[in-house]
């Protein structure tokens, strides 16, 4: 589709930053936004697009790193898991390297354990199909887009009769998750930047309730550079609206500009997908704790594909890693700079935490594209 | 306990600091420590290129190649870029056990007409078969020597502020080519494996110059590792175009689909020069002209500002670091 | 959180159907985006297409911005 390199074209991201910066010039105090999404960080960091805002805009990198989010026990979980010899471990590349308690995937692989790297949770069906003898599990991580995703691969595995391909469930969900962080007193963000795939499937009308209730601009955008900087203008346009008319002021709004893919509803046959077999339940969020309702789990009629209600994995009490900053970082109140284990310490080569291992966790990002 | 694990072996750091660290330690000598792709050694006057390389490559047949044409040019291509001309390869083969001999029949096929190719003789080889298990299908070793003029002096450590940098073609295509016959991966792609031998376009190049400050091929690790190999070595900066890199619309796009950064995937047939900046034109125009070069181009200059790094500069003004690969390179969904 | 890439319809076979991306192609899934046609574009996220891409917005929203942009131009 050739009309999509326009999102990259240096005519027209010149020209978006100029009206940025100009804009910038009216804002009474520094607009501080959370990138929601780790692609965006990622994004932001591979365009190089943070040292090209004005300063008194600043970006904070949000918990939308689904690798970075996963609790320390949950990881501890799966390294068992891995070990045990019935069982083939099927794995997004992301999780390969999060660094467990004592362990990681990757260094369990080097000892023998069966753990396969594949692109699509329908390739993991294709190696349960191919080894009968086997348990075959998926570790189910991630936000609103992936979770469908994996479960329309379940719903296709049952379909087909393979009842030895199973789901660790450790799937996060959004909303819930910025309810949280907007509620804590250390947090500061002026807007949000909303991810813009996982608003595919829920829609832009999932951020209402928060933006009413914070009175804060949430904005979806997509990916390319023009995408993000349109999101951004479009934050800092909202506030600097709300600064003049002060008599009357005006509500801060959710804009959808990545209408390209997002709808106001969403993709219903996902949510309807979601609803069918999975129910809400609280979950743990790494270096943040238990979010009321921003996890899943499956409903009863699926509960024999939840691994941990097949085989008993008991690890114990985890720990997460001393010095490490994660939460604090997912939550935007400390930048990577800020940790004192950044760098030095904690480098993608040795990562302590997750934020460095995921290539779009907020310290990665950092220390691969922005270090200084 | 510390153990070995797969990322030791990707080309980046780790592999690194395995040399660093152990081979290097142990076994230190000044030709060793120059760290360059082929040793220089010095034999009564006549100066001589030596190397050698091993193939593990899984699939043993890809898009583009297969193990015998990439083990005859990965040893050619690493005397080729010491500005050696390539003259004798030895030819070591470990099998395992249930091969089929017509693959293996292929597979030499291949590796005679790459030799042909690369004007190099196959005089000395070896074979071993292991057990069914106890290696996947066929690894290879090629071990090379070349002869080398003395008005020569190509290394990794010569780069110097305002020297220019080119590239031979298209990157990531060997690396997206075997990704794409890699299980759990599979997909249908029309790039090919760059597989190719270098020692015609370095001849080509040594023709309308002597000044040739380094060559190098980036390999496992990408461009992006390789140059951050050369900033190190000769402690100095380099500051890339991002629009002048030449990557083609297909590994682009595989490469965003698998979430890999085409600057960090395997080549096997480019080759970077560095070369003083009034040397450049000619040098690419001989490059042009060269049946592995025709679509080479300047992606960049050496730089006197912060040694040992390589910066990225992109259309609209903004810049980021481009390091080292750390690690294998793993295709991701986030 | 997620990368997803656009690509091109070019056959369906009923839950899959094979797209290509710049002259890569995959099987993916459709399940999540029932009627889906030849030569339209598609969302990919993890094998499995996730929403269709609305060339005529895609294109309305660049024309608006290149329109601006030059009426700011000729302004100043």
């Amino acid at each position: 589709m050739q009309v999509l390199k326009k999102y990259r074209d240096p005519e027209l991201i010149k020209p978006m930053l100029n009206e940025i910066s100009e804009l910038s010039q009216k804002l009474d105090e520094e607009l501080k936004l959370m990138e929601v999404c780790g692609t965006h960080t990622m994004a932001i960091s591979k365009y190089g697009l943070r040292s090209l805002l004005p300063k008194n805009i600043k970006l904070l990198s949000g918990p939308g790193c689904p690798v970075c989010v996963t609790s320390q026990q949950e990881i501890d979980e799966m390294i068992a898991l891995s070990k045990m010899p019935e069982v083939i471990v099927t794995t997004f590349g992301d999780m390969i390297k999060v660094p467990g308690s004592n362990s990681s995937l990757e260094k369990e692989k080097s000892r023998g354990a069966d753990i396969r790297i594949v692109y699509s949770p329908l390739a993991a069906v294709e190696i349960a199909k191919e080894n009968p003898e086997k348990i075959v599990v998926f570790l189910a991580v991630g936000f609103e887009t992936t979770i469908p995703v994996i479960a329309a691969a379940l719903e296709e595995a049952i379909e087909e009769g393979i009842d030895n391909f199973k789901l660790f469930v450790a799937h996060k969900l959004i909303p819930p998750a910025l309810e949280a962080l907007l509620n804590d007193n250390e947090v500061k963000i002026d807007g949000l930047i909303c991810p813009g795939h996982v608003s595919i499937m829920i829609g832009s009308k999932a951020y209402e309730e928060v933006v009413n209730r914070y009175d804060l601009p949430a904005i979806v955008a997509g990916f390319e550079p023009l995408d993000i900087l349109d999101g951004v203008k479009g934050a800092l346009k909202q506030k600097v609206e709300a600064q003049v008319e002060v008599e009357d002021k005006v509500k801060a709004k959710v804009e959808n500009r990545y209408g390209r893919v997002v709808k106001d509803e969403g993709n219903q046959i996902a949510q309807d997908l979601i609803r069918r077999l999975y129910q809400v339940v609280d979950t743990a969020w790494r270096g943040i704790g238990i979010i009321p309702n921003s996890g899943l789990e499956l409903r009863d009629e699926y509960a024999e594909y939840e691994i941990r209600n097949v085989i008993d994995l008991d690890v114990g009490d985890s720990n997460e890693p001393q010095g490490c900053s994660c939460g604090e970082i997912l939550k935007g109140i400390k930048l990577p700079y800020d940790c004192q284990l950044f760098g030095d310490v904690c480098n993608p080569q040795h990562p302590v935490g997750p934020c460095m291992v995921s290539s779009e966790g907020s310290c990665a990002a950092y220390y691969k594209y922005d270090r200084r | 306990m510390e153990e070995i694990l797969l990322s030791h072996g990707s080309g980046g750091k780790l592999t690194q600091n395995l040399i660093d660290e152990i081979f290097i330690k142990e076994l230190d000598n000044e030709i060793l420590r120059s760290k360059n792709d082929a040793a220089i050694l010095d034999l009564e006057g006549e100066r001589l290129a030596f190397t050698t390389d091993s193939f593990v490559i899984n699939p043993i047949f890809f898009p583009g190649g297969n193990i015998g044409e990439l083990a005859v040019c990965g040893t050619v291509n690493d005397l080729a870029t010491s500005g050696a001309i390539p003259k004798y390869l030895s030819l070591s083969l470990i099998i395992e056990e249930g091969l089929p001999i017509t693959e293996l029949k292929q597979v030499i096929k291949s590796v005679s007409e790459t030799a042909k190719k690369a004007g190099v003789k196959i005089v000395t080889g070896d074979t071993k078969v292991v057990a069914k298990g106890e290696a996947d299908k066929l690894y290879i070793n090629t071990t090379g020597v070349g002869s080398l003029s003395t008005k020569l002096n190509i290394s990794a450590d010569r780069a110097k502020p305002g020297d220019m940098i080119l590239v031979n073609g298209n990157l990531g295509e060997h690396g997206i080519a075997v990704l794409s016959e890699r299980k759990g991966l599979e997909f249908e792609t029309i790039v090919k494996s760059d597989t190719a031998p270098l020692s015609g376009l370095v001849s080509d190049i040594l023709e309308v110059t002597d000044q040739v400050k380094v060559l190098r091929d980036p390999t496992r690790g990408g461009l992006a590792t390789t140059l951050n190999e050369i900033a190190e070595a000769s402690q100095v900066g380099i500051k890339l175009q991002e629009d002048k890199l030449p990557i083609s619309e297909t590994v682009e796009a595989a490469s965003q689909m698998l979430g890999l950064d085409p600057l960090y995937l395997a080549n096997e047939g480019k080759l970077i020069v560095i070369v003083p900046e009034e040397e450049v034109e000619d040098v690419l125009e001989a490059m042009q002209k060269s049946e592995y070069g025709v679509k080479s181009a300047i992606i960049g200059q050496v730089t006197a500002d912060e040694p040992g790094r390589v910066v990225l500069e992109n259309n609209f003004g903004a810049s980021r670091v481009l390091d080292m690969l750390t690690g294998e390179m793993l295709p991701r969904i986030c | 959180m997620c990368l997803a890439v656009p690509a091109e319809v070019i056959a369906i076979d009923g839950k899959h159907a094979v797209v290509d991306l710049n002259g890569n192609r995959t099987e993916v899934g459709i399940k999540l985006v029932p009627d889906v046609e030849v030569g339209e574009y598609l969302l990919i996220h993890a094998g499995y297409a996730i929403n269709k891409i609305d060339a005529q917005e895609a294109k309305e929203r660049i024309v608006l911005l290149e329109e601006f942009y030059a009426g700011l131009e000729e302004i100043s």
